[in-house]
């Protein structure tokens, strides 16, 4: 008999206020072990989430539960067993980075040798082992994400939240970054909810996704699963009566969403394929100038959840 | 394993039981001020007064002068002491404005607020080094000025003549120091400038005690003195210390006053010190 694995977060019908803003609806979701991505529009409620799974935001409703605990009943045991990475740029002041991550280690219980030898070895992990003596005031902000990762992971949690890591780094940063986060969950077996609200980051480190939009859940499950398997999906570009086209492809039953100015992304859940999308243009009397049958990425998934027409 | 091997290993060490972050934020505090000199040089300035009153009762015991005389070691003495150490009660609470203003500048709270602590906890470890400093330069020159009459002298009949001494010089400091922790936290946590911080607290002490003279004068009336929280020490300080002035205001009043700005300040404080600010 199978062994199911319990979730490491668990929300149910919680709605969260902020002032007059509804930041989360009713929302129901689980997230399972390993690397799970939370993906959304900005706006979209997913910092929020965190906040109120940290019990820093208490919710209007709902009840969450974090590797089996309660987040009402028990919040200090569940913030010693996770890690938290905030979106915006946050330190204590006046600090080197190794004091200020053994700090960090510190506050979540580590003895003070233990927690100055944790943050040696975790500064050296994120990168930052040669710059650890300088004051993290005078840190660029790629290595500002750094040793917020360094201190989210210095105590060694369970679940690790990481909101918007990459956020202004520099491309070889974000790759380096990325390539940690992938690390820690697939290399080191932490689970991790990485929020982001770029696609291709939580394609590359994730293995499930859950899909955020105005406050309630649009989609969830395996990127695999979601994604679906290959071939469905056609780039198109048309020349001649655009919307006329898009409106028969829509009465036939297809999806289709813009990408940049003139491509289009045609869904074909059945085995219709190409030659179809041909007899309709030419029914329609536009020309097709450009026909490409493409792997289907996240971000179909993404516009087809939070429905990006 | 060495510490320039950059792989991640677990933790399956020792973690202490929930409750104990306070001592750590307090320690991180009392251990990151000492290294500015200019701190160190305001408690070293902070000790020239107990020199003085140290050299006062040597003097007065070796060699006891009449009641009334510089010399002469009484109560008052202490009393005047305590009193005197105002300005350095001032000039250390000015040095902690950025206690909670500088993790708000540096979004520190959500950091501090996902650790396995609580906002009370927060709260307590960053009221203990004021309190440790204000302490350490009221309660504890005055308790050692105490300690060094019964040494030159060689008898407990000062001390047994004046017990009320002790109970009296702890009240006055605890007093002070609560009063002066309490608001400077509380002010701290609605600024993320130290700097407007230290102002706004200048601001209350002498804007306070110049609005207390200015009313005084055009209405003849010392019961303005309520409006002043230093003035209001000064009569909690005398009475426990059975002074003979006749305070300007009932001492209900001054303890109902600090009382009051002691519950304003964790009113403040429950307010401000949140992970996630909400504006409605």
């Amino acid at each position: 008999m199978a062994t199911v694995v319990p979730p490491v977060l668990e929300l149910q019908s919680v709605s969260v206020r902020y002032g007059r803003n509804q930041a989360l609806r009713d929302v129901n979701v689980t997230f399972p072990k390993g690397a799970v991505g939370l993906l959304g529009p900005n706006g979209a409620g997913k910092s929020t989430m965190i906040k109120a799974v940290l019990g820093l935001l208490p919710p209007e409703r709902g009840q969450m539960r974090v590797l089996g605990l309660d987040v009402r009943q028990a919040p200090l045991q569940i913030r010693r067993r996770i890690g938290y990475m905030p979106e915006s740029d946050s330190h204590i002041p006046g600090m080197n980075a190794v004091s200020f991550v053994a700090f960090c280690a510190e506050l979540a219980g580590l003895p003070r040798a233990d927690a100055m030898q944790r943050a040696h070895e975790v500064l050296y992990y994120v990168g930052l082992g040669e710059a650890r003596y300088r004051n993290v005031e005078q840190y660029s902000t790629g290595m500002k994400q750094r040793i917020k990762l360094a201190q989210a992971l210095v105590h060694d949690p369970e679940l690790l939240f990481l909101d918007e890591p990459t956020n202004g780094m520099d491309p070889k940063g974000r790759d380096e970054m990325l390539e940690l986060v992938r690390d820690i969950a697939h290399n080191k077996q932490m689970n991790l909810i990485l929020s982001s609200h770029l696609l291709p980051d939580v394609e590359y480190a994730c293995d499930h996704v859950v899909v955020l939009d105005k406050g309630t859940i649009a989609t969830q499950g395996p990127i695999e699963a979601l994604k679906g398997p290959g071939g469905r999906v056609f780039e198109l570009r048309v020349k001649g009566d655009a919307d006329g086209f898009v409106a028969a492809l829509h009465a036939a039953g297809l999806e289709c969403h813009a990408t940049d100015e003139d491509v289009m992304r045609v869904f074909v859940p059945d085995e219709r394929g190409a030659p179809f999308l041909f007899q309709l243009a030419a029914k329609q009397r536009v020309q097709v100038r450009h026909l490409r049958a493409s792997v289907p990425t996240l971000e179909d998934v993404f516009a087809k959840a939070v429905g990006e027409q | 394993m060495p510490i320039h091997d950059q792989g991640y290993r677990h933790y399956a060490g020792l973690r202490a039981p929930h409750g104990r972050a306070w001592m750590v934020i307090a320690w991180m505090h009392l251990t990151t001020i000492v290294k500015y000199r200019p701190f160190l040089f305001l408690l070293l300035a902070s000790c020239a007064p107990f020199v003085v009153y140290a050299v006062r009762i040597y003097a007065g015991t070796i060699s006891p002068q009449g009641t009334g005389s510089f010399f002469s070691v009484t109560p008052e003495l202490f009393l005047n002491f305590l009193t005197g150490q105002s300005i350095f009660v001032f000039l250390i609470t000015i040095a902690q404005a950025g206690l909670i203003a500088d993790d708000r500048r540096a979004n520190a709270l959500q950091l501090y607020l996902s650790k396995p602590l609580t906002r009370i906890e927060y709260i307590t470890g960053k009221l203990v080094p004021p309190m440790i400093w204000l302490l350490g330069v009221t309660w504890l020159p005055a308790m050692i000025l105490l300690v060094l009459q019964v040494a030159f002298s060689g008898s407990f009949s000062f001390l047994r003549d004046n017990l009320f001494l002790l109970p009296a010089i702890t009240l006055a400091s605890l007093m002070r120091t609560l009063l002066a922790a309490f608001v400077i936290l509380a002010l701290s946590s609605l600024s993320k400038s130290r700097r407007f911080v230290s102002v706004m607290y200048a601001g209350i002490i002498f804007f306070t005690a110049g609005m207390h003279q200015t009313l005084r004068a055009i209405t003849g009336s010392r019961a303005w003195a309520a409006i002043s929280p230093g003035d209001m020490l000064d009569v909690i300080t005398i009475w426990v210390f059975r002074g003979r002035a006749v305070p300007p205001v009932p001492v209900p009043v001054a303890l109902a006053v600090v009382l009051g700005l002691v519950l304003l300040s964790m009113f403040i404080l429950e307010r401000r010190v949140r992970a996630v600010e909400v504006v409605a």
